[in-house]
């Protein structure tokens, strides 16, 4: 009688530990969507690829597409994560604009804003090569940074992330490929993946 | 056995009061609307417990200002968190030798 009170103490504890220290509200469809509209991104910008002119060059048809594509893939992804950790948050009855989910979008900005400004950086002077690795790569450590305060196999998926940057740089030609496996496939492998462990059983 | 016993702190033997440390030693500082939503209570309840773990001296309050409106925020106290951790230990001790 008495160690099940304990016992139920204990639970408390670690619950309110976890709930008041991570951001739980990401949701696993969002990750299947945005490796989703990625893998159509990537697929666009391949079946194109035939009546591409190379070397490409600045503010020609080709480099805008890739562009328009690439901005448009990223603005979804952000909208739909945004709209369903909302939801998810409110299933749960909680706020989604708190102190945790605060910390948790800094230390997951920080990186990528940065990362991004390289990106533009890149192609201002022309290296368009590098532009696919670079994005993987702070991506990856913006997930490594954030997984502090969210699910802690985020980090797994930006380890996965840096290393795919990282083998991208050597291999500059295949960005596309590097680019749609790591936010398309990867996306949607670790989106099932959070969806099966966490979403579904709520 | 008796040694175990004494470490199961009174003033954590409640929800709420449990709660509040339990955030407490994950979280720096943490602001009243924090710990309300968290612990889905209302602000009497809520204050009449913080002010509890305060006379203990098991949390200290810092109030200031963001802009113009006042911010209070609350932390544990080493105090606070060695003898949450002890309570913690003696819960676990206490639930291995009971199976």
């Amino acid at each position: 009688m008495e160690s099940e009170k304990y016992l139920a103490q204990l639970q408390e504890i670690q619950s309110m530990m976890q709930k008041s220290s991570k951001f739980l509200s990401l949701s696993g469809v969002s990750g299947i969507l945005a490796g989703t509209y990625a893998l159509i991104g990537g697929g666009i910008v391949y079946a194109m690829r035939d009546n591409f002119e190379f070397p490409v060059q600045f503010n020609s048809f080709e480099f805008l597409s890739v562009t328009i594509i690439a901005v448009l893939v990223m603005v979804l992804s952000f909208i739909t994560g945004v709209i369903f950790s909302i939801r998810k948050a409110k299933k749960k009855q909680e706020l989604v604009w708190n102190q945790i989910s605060k910390l948790f979008v800094m230390s997951f900005m920080v990186p990528l804003i940065t990362g991004g400004l390289f990106a533009i950086i890149l192609v201002s002077k022309r290296e368009f090569a590098l532009v696919p690795p670079v994005t993987l790569l702070f991506y990856g450590i913006s997930l490594v940074n954030a997984s502090r305060y969210s699910f802690e196999t985020l980090r797994n998926l930006g380890f996965i992330f840096i290393i795919l940057g990282l083998a991208n740089s050597l291999f500059v030609e295949y960005g596309l490929y590097f680019w749609t496996f790591g936010f398309g496939v990867c996306h949607i492998i670790y989106g099932a993946f959070m969806y099966l462990k966490y979403d579904k059983k709520q | 056995m008796t040694s175990i016993i004494s470490d199961i702190n009174k003033t954590f033997d409640h929800r709420i009061r449990l709660g509040i440390m339990s955030i407490l030693m994950v979280n720096d500082t943490v602001d009243f609307n924090r710990l309300k939503e968290l612990l889905d209570v209302t602000d009497g309840n809520l204050a009449s417990h913080i002010k509890a773990l305060e006379q203990s001296e098991y949390i200290d309050i810092k109030k200031q200002f963001i802009g113009k409106k006042p911010n209070t925020t609350y932390e544990a106290t080493l105090l606070g968190k060695q003898t949450f951790a002890k309570h913690l230990a003696a819960l676990e001790q206490l639930i291995k030798t009971s199976k």
